[in-house]
């Protein structure tokens, strides 16, 4: 019976699953979707936000939150738990420069994220957090900018371009297909956008986008930046569309020509 | 032996530290910076047990650093001082209580007003217009009573100062050399040469 081991936490199914570990997953599958784009020397964070309600102040929403003075995290699933995880990696961002005078490298406070997070999947009386994240950020006295995720497991790894969260799977594709080394800030920023459009329906006033440039240097682009953006791509898919519409016209005309010589061609006067 | 000073003036607030450390008669270091910026706005002078001065101020400057963080503001200056004196406060009921005596000098941005907090180990705080903490202070607060102007100058406020300095090492046996002073203002927290 596969229920009974729905019920108690981190114990194995016969096959091997843990399945409130793959539950969370879910929960991040459903989470809005969140990008990160590594650059020649700047990261950016796309972010899907929801609207927000007429009265509701959206300030107080966040989904792009400082752990320190160079590293950023977006997070994709249950809001809650992520505040909970925030707070935990704020924390020892601030505790590790106590004790040795130093900030976190990127890749210390990912694997500490991912610390708590496999704990969550090991310990009795607990769940798993539901949330995946990406840290963006540069390590101290360094000018490589750094990309990593986190999962619900505890796995975490580092990419040159990822997304979480709802259809990811068609961000990750799509960066796959149009990512390039080296990209300028303005390259960075405009595939982070053009990817999240691809799920992202209602544009740019659903997009937040955070840019880290060098250690501590972290702008958020404003509406009218995004709006901006937005319109420049679709601009090209525009003309990229009328392009193609043309070719299509273009040789189906041709192969109009061709058949209508192979039948005879009538209206030809003859040579 | 150690002293240190701060004064508010126009805008702005002094903050004034010796930089000798010492050791029983023995000074081992003269260019020890006891003057902390644990914010844009936010200085913190400490002077005490030599070892609980640092262990502290690094405290403190890590959890207002947190609040900050995690809140997207910073603390204001009568803020940081309640959160400081309560740690004190709380440290004294401890089983080992840190000696610390402290000067928090800070601006604040929101009501563009310049704050001075007196704070010793003992958990007292007070918002003064000049203070001073150590041998020093016997010697300061008369002519701070004095000569001290809220209205004045950075250039007015930095003579008085120098009064102060001066009037240390004319009559204190073991008066310290050489001073660090910092300023806080509405550009926030920069070093001085004095």
């Amino acid at each position: 019976m596969s229920r009974s081991y729905d019920r108690a936490l981190t114990v194995f199914s016969p096959d091997g699953h843990l399945f409130q570990v793959e539950y969370a997953l879910e929960a991040v599958r459903k989470g809005t979707c969140a990008v990160g784009v590594r650059g020649k020397d700047v990261v950016v964070l796309g972010v899907e936000k929801k609207s927000v309600l007429q009265l509701q102040d959206p300030r107080t929403v966040r989904k792009v939150v400082m752990l320190d003075d160079h590293i950023c995290l977006a997070f994709a699933g249950l809001t809650a738990d992520g505040r909970v995880l925030i707070d935990k990696a704020r924390i020892e961002c601030q505790s590790h420069r106590l004790t040795v005078e130093d900030p976190v490298t990127v890749e210390y406070i990912t694997r500490h994220i991912a610390g708590i997070q496999q704990r969550y999947t090991q310990s009795g009386g607990v769940r798993p957090f539901g949330i995946s994240t990406l840290i963006v950020g540069f390590d101290p006295q360094d000018t490589k900018p750094r990309l990593y995720q986190t999962e619900p497991s505890g796995i975490y790894s580092a990419w040159k371009a990822n997304a979480i969260g709802r259809s990811s799977k068609t961000v990750r594709e799509f960066l796959e297909k149009n990512h390039k080394d080296d990209l300028s800030r303005d390259e960075a920023i405009k595939l982070t956008i053009k990817s999240l459009l691809e799920v992202v329906q209602t544009g740019a006033k659903n997009i937040e986008i955070s840019v880290m440039e060098s250690y501590g240097k972290i702008t958020n682009l404003d509406l009218e930046q995004i709006e901006a953006i937005v319109s420049e791509i679709e601009k090209e898919k525009e003309a990229e569309a009328e392009r193609k519409r043309s070719r299509l016209a273009a040789t189906a005309a041709s192969q109009a020509s061709m058949t209508s010589r192979a039948s005879g061609g009538g209206e030809e006067p003859a040579q | 032996m150690e002293t240190s000073f701060a004064l508010t003036g126009n805008g702005y607030v002094i903050v004034a530290a010796d930089t000798t450390a010492a050791r029983s008669i023995v000074k081992m270091k003269i260019d020890e910076d006891k003057i902390k910026t644990l914010s844009s706005h936010l200085l913190m002078a400490h002077s005490g047990e030599p070892g609980d001065t640092i262990q502290f101020a690094e405290y403190v400057e890590r959890n207002i650093r947190l609040f900050q963080i995690r809140n997207n503001y910073a603390l204001r200056p009568s803020a940081a001082a309640s959160w400081i004196r309560r740690s004190l406060a709380q440290s004294l009921r401890s089983r080992h209580p840190y000696a610390v005596n402290l000067l928090l000098g800070g601006y604040d941005t929101a009501e563009d007003q310049p704050h001075l907090y007196w704070i010793d180990y003992l958990g007292t705080s007070t918002e003064v217009p000049f203070g001073a903490h150590g041998y020093g202070s016997y010697f300061a607060l008369s002519l701070l009573d004095r000569y001290h102007d809220p209205n004045a100058t950075l250039e007015e406020g930095l003579a008085t100062l120098r009064r102060c300095v001066d009037e240390v090492s004319k009559r204190l046996v073991v008066s310290p050399g050489k001073y660090k002073v910092k300023v806080v203002d509405k550009d926030g927290t920069r070093e001085i040469e004095f």
